[in-house]
């Protein structure tokens, strides 16, 4: 080995707005590259013969093509490259965890940076400029005309749903996306907030499959405003049910209900879908608060102590039961969290909430943990350390440790079948459900997962529709 | 989905008023319990309101509303003709109904209203529906005839005695239930207090009683968490397990002090709202 030679650039980095400033607004954190940022981190690829990265993708994009393309300037031909199968790439490159997936596998990573290769797929998507909405959808020119009669229905409006409804009418089929809230995007717009992926990428998106007639119906509510039989009635030749895993779990822990303790989902879904981040202006007001807590290690924590932060808390501490390294929030987050100011209180299981009279909250107990030995997900359970209990002031706490399957649909539709869990079982050829030409894909079969699998869910199912309805 | 208003009724000038709604789809699966959700426009803000009549012929629902602050306010600047943002619906789980006798309902201020689709739907079930309303006044009262039109027993109460009982409906309940050992099932909507009232009441009588939770929503299908309150010792969700709930096991206390969570930015909303329309005139 001529070691000499093998000396690995550091990767181009990403420009971004300072931790100081970017603390207290609702700006977006990372800035994006430019077109010769773009190309000098491109240029780093290896172009490996045998690429480990592409199957590092869950959805095996061509990276190294695209790549390619980028070294040379051509965005066209990266985009194209890109979107055979990734639907949503300025999603993905902002919020999939690229370090366990494509750029965790790529081969400069072993020795040095592996090519930043979610911050190009970004830029290829951000920096493409379409003449119209199929190749928007698709990268290619023209799609065919929607047949109006070959309709199917998506119940649910998330990435796998807005996959779906890109695959099929980029190939004729006429789709109605239903949608229980009053905006669409799913956890894309009520959850990950717009520091970090700013509204107008997944408009830019939805506009798009509006353009390419894609009906998006808001209000809309599975299982409550309509029924799936109804929805055959109606003449849909099939039906994806994309309704996410949205009912947030709480602890069970004695002061759960006191003021000041939120699920993730309700704080973020105030500052995000309903904008209290701009309270007044918007109605929806968000609670007022000086310390506030978040308990979690997710990707969801992150986003809410962040947010807590930019509205205005003192303190922002996340309480964590295992340590930082443990944490299965991607690094980026993490680091940018810290960056901040976020602190973390690690190895702290919460025991209790305390109130005042009012009912209010003021601290939280919490049991000090150890590490021990590794459980079955590989990860070293947290042991209670006998005792040793501390107490924490705050007057927000977050709880944003996971969520279930949301009740409201499957409970109306017995005929789905569900696991032990709740989550729909699906045949993992096609995606089909127990009712016939009934399909489901995402959080809702998997348990909370990424926006990357959501999607290749989606697609899984959308070629087996587009199969069936002949137009594959 | 845009929601037209074909009627509007002021039912107390200034303070609460119905409306009929054109939502074809909603009325159709609309049942006595449910409610709706709403944004009166662009930035506003996701409010519940009770279903208090459907009529799925029609293809009209109507709801009735009291004004309290800055979403109420501004639903109530709009007209028939005028269009509402949002609306969805019905949400929540619909009231359990059977034919079991005799039936009191009682209601309270707005909460009259949601009563009524209920004491509606127990009448269709056979039962022998005795509604009991209060109010401060006479002026006040809501929904009078339009119980007294199916309901062979319609008790009145008024804080200041101008119509009826002079003081409480529980008072009215109370007596009614001394008299009438046959009562089956109580049902309240009204302001907590009026609501807990009644399920103390109720206790020593051991007649099954329930109530509708008011607690604050943000979605309403089950997502945030907002709407929970503690029933039996067990955390619930308004929105998707209730609104309805065993009266005798909720925790009252819990839900009055949870419904101020936001009480400065209400107001802060509110004064902001008022000043804006005073600064237009
Ligand atoms: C705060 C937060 C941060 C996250 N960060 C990341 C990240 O950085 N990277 C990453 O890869 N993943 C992240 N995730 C996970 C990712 O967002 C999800 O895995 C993904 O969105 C799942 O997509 P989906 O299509 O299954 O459904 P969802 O995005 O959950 O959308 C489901 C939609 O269905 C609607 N719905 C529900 N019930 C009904 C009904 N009965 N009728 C009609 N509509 C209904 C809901 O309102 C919702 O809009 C995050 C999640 C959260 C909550
Ligand atoms: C299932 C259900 C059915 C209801 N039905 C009716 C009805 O038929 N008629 C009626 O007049 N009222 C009804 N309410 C109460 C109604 O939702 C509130 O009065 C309304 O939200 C007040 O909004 P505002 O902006 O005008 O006032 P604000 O000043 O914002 O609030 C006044 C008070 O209303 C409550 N409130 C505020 N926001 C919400 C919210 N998002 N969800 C629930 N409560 C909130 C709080 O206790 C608050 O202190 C119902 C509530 C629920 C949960
Ligand atoms: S979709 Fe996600 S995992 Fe795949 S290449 Fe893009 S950023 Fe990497
Ligand atoms: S593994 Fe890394 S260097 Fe090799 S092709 Fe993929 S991105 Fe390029
Ligand atoms: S209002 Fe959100 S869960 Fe009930």
């Amino acid at each position: 080995m001529s070691s000499a030679k093998k000396a690995i650039k550091p990767r181009v980095p990403m420009p971004e707005q300072p931790a100081a400033e970017r603390r207290r607004n609702f700006e977006e954190v990372a800035l994006g590259y430019t077109l010769e940022l773009a190309m000098e981190e491109a240029a780093r690829c290896l172009q490996c013969k045998k690429p480990p990265c592409q199957k590092g993708c869950p959805v095996e994009v061509n990276i190294k093509d695209f790549v390619g393309h980028l070294a040379k300037g051509d965005v066209v031909a990266a985009y194209r490259t890109i979107k055979e199968t990734n639907s949503l790439p300025a999603v993905c490159g902002r919020v999939c965890p690229q370090e366990i997936q494509c750029e965790g596998s790529c081969v400069l990573g072993k020795k040095g940076q592996p090519v930043a290769i979610g911050r190009l797929e970004r830029f290829a998507a951000d920096e493409f400029a379409a003449k119209s909405a199929c190749e928007e959808i698709t990268g290619m020119p023209e799609c065919p005309m929607i047949q109006e009669d070959l309709k199917v229905a998506c119940i649910g409006s998330g990435p796998s749903s807005l996959t779906v409804a890109g695959y099929l009418s980029s190939r004729g089929v006429k789709v109605t996306v239903f949608e229980a809230l009053h905006e669409p995007g799913g956890v894309l717009t009520y959850g990950i907030p717009r520091f970090r992926l700013p509204k107008r990428i997944v408009k830019r998106e939805v506009d798009a499959l509006k353009e390419n007639q894609v009906d998006i119906v808001l209000n809309w509510v599975g299982g409550k405003t309509f029924s799936v039989e109804e929805l055959f009635e109606d003449g849909y030749k099939a039906v994806f049910v994309g309704v996410g895993a949205g009912l947030p779990r709480f602890m069970g822990i004695p002061g759960e209900n006191l003021i000041g303790v939120f699920s993730a989902n309700e704080y973020l879904t105030r500052v995000n879908l309903g904008r209290a981040w701009n309270f007044p202006e918007f109605d929806t007001p968000c609670f007022a608060c000086t310390r506030a807590t978040v308990i979690g290690g997710g990707n969801v924590a992150m986003d809410a102590a962040r947010t807590a932060l930019r509205l205005g808390a003192e303190k922002v501490t996340i309480v964590y039961r295992r340590t930082q390294d443990e944490m299965p929030a991607r690094q980026e987050e993490l680091h940018h969290a810290l960056e901040e100011g976020v602190e973390l209180a690690c190895l702290c299981g919460p025991l209790a909430f305390n109130g005042d009279e009012r009912g209010y909250l003021k601290s939280m107990t919490v049991q000090k943990m150890t590490l021990g030995e590794p459980d079955a997900s590989g990860r070293c359970r947290p042991c209670a350390l006998e005792g040793e209990t501390m107490e924490i002031e705050t007057d927000m706490c977050v709880v944003a440790v996971g969520s279930g399957p949301n009740p409201v649909l499957l409970g109306a539709t017995p005929e789905i079948e569900t696991n032990r869990r709740g989550y729909i079982v699906i045949n993992e050829e096609t995606g089909e459900t127990a009712m016939e030409n009934v399909f489901a894909g995402g959080d809702i079969v998997t348990g909370s997962a990424t926006v990357i699998l959501a999607m290749g869910a989606g697609r899984r199912a959308a070629q087996e529709i587009a199969r069936r309805l002949g137009v594959e | 989905m845009p929601t037209k208003i074909l009627k509007k009724r002021k039912l107390i000038p200034g303070t609460t008023s119905e409306l009929t709604l054109d939502a074809p789809q909603i009325a159709k699966k609309a049942q006595p319990g449910n409610f709706i959700i709403l944004r009166v426009s662009e930035n506003g803000e996701r409010i519940p309101l009770t279903i208090a009549d459907a009529d799925p012929e029609a293809g009209t629902i109507k709801i009735v509303y009291l004004v309290l602050g800055k979403t109420t306010a501004e639903l109530e600047t709009l007209d028939e003709g005028d269009e509402i943002h949002d609306l969805c619906g019905p949400l929540g789980k619909a009231t359990h109904i059977e034919k079991e006798g005799t039936v009191i309902c009682v209601g309270g201020g707005t909460g009259i209203a949601a009563m009524h689709h209920i004491a509606k739907g127990h009448h269709k079930a056979g039962n022998h529906v005795v509604a009991i309303i209060g109010a401060r006044n006479k002026d006040l009262l809501l929904f009078y005839d339009e119980l007294t039109a199916f309901c062979p027993e319609v008790l009145v109460s008024t804080d200041d005695g101008s119509f009826g009982h002079k003081g409480f409906v529980t008072e009215v309940l109370k007596k009614r239930l001394e008299e009438d050992k046959t009562v089956k099932e109580v049902v309240a909507i009204g302001p907590v207090p009026m609501m807990r009232a009644v399920a103390l009441t109720t206790e020593p009588f051991g007649v099954k009683t329930t109530v509708s939770l008011n607690s604050i929503m943000v979605d309403g299908i089950g997502m945030c968490g907002a709407c929970r309150v503690t029933v039996g010792g067990e955390v619930k969700f308004a929105c998707v397990d209730g609104p309805e709930f065993d009266g005798h096991k909720v925790d009252f206390a819990e839900l009055s002090a949870r419904l101020g969570a936001y009480k400065p930015q209400e107001k802060d909303s509110h004064e902001q709202y008022k000043c804006r329309c005073q600064c237009h005139e």
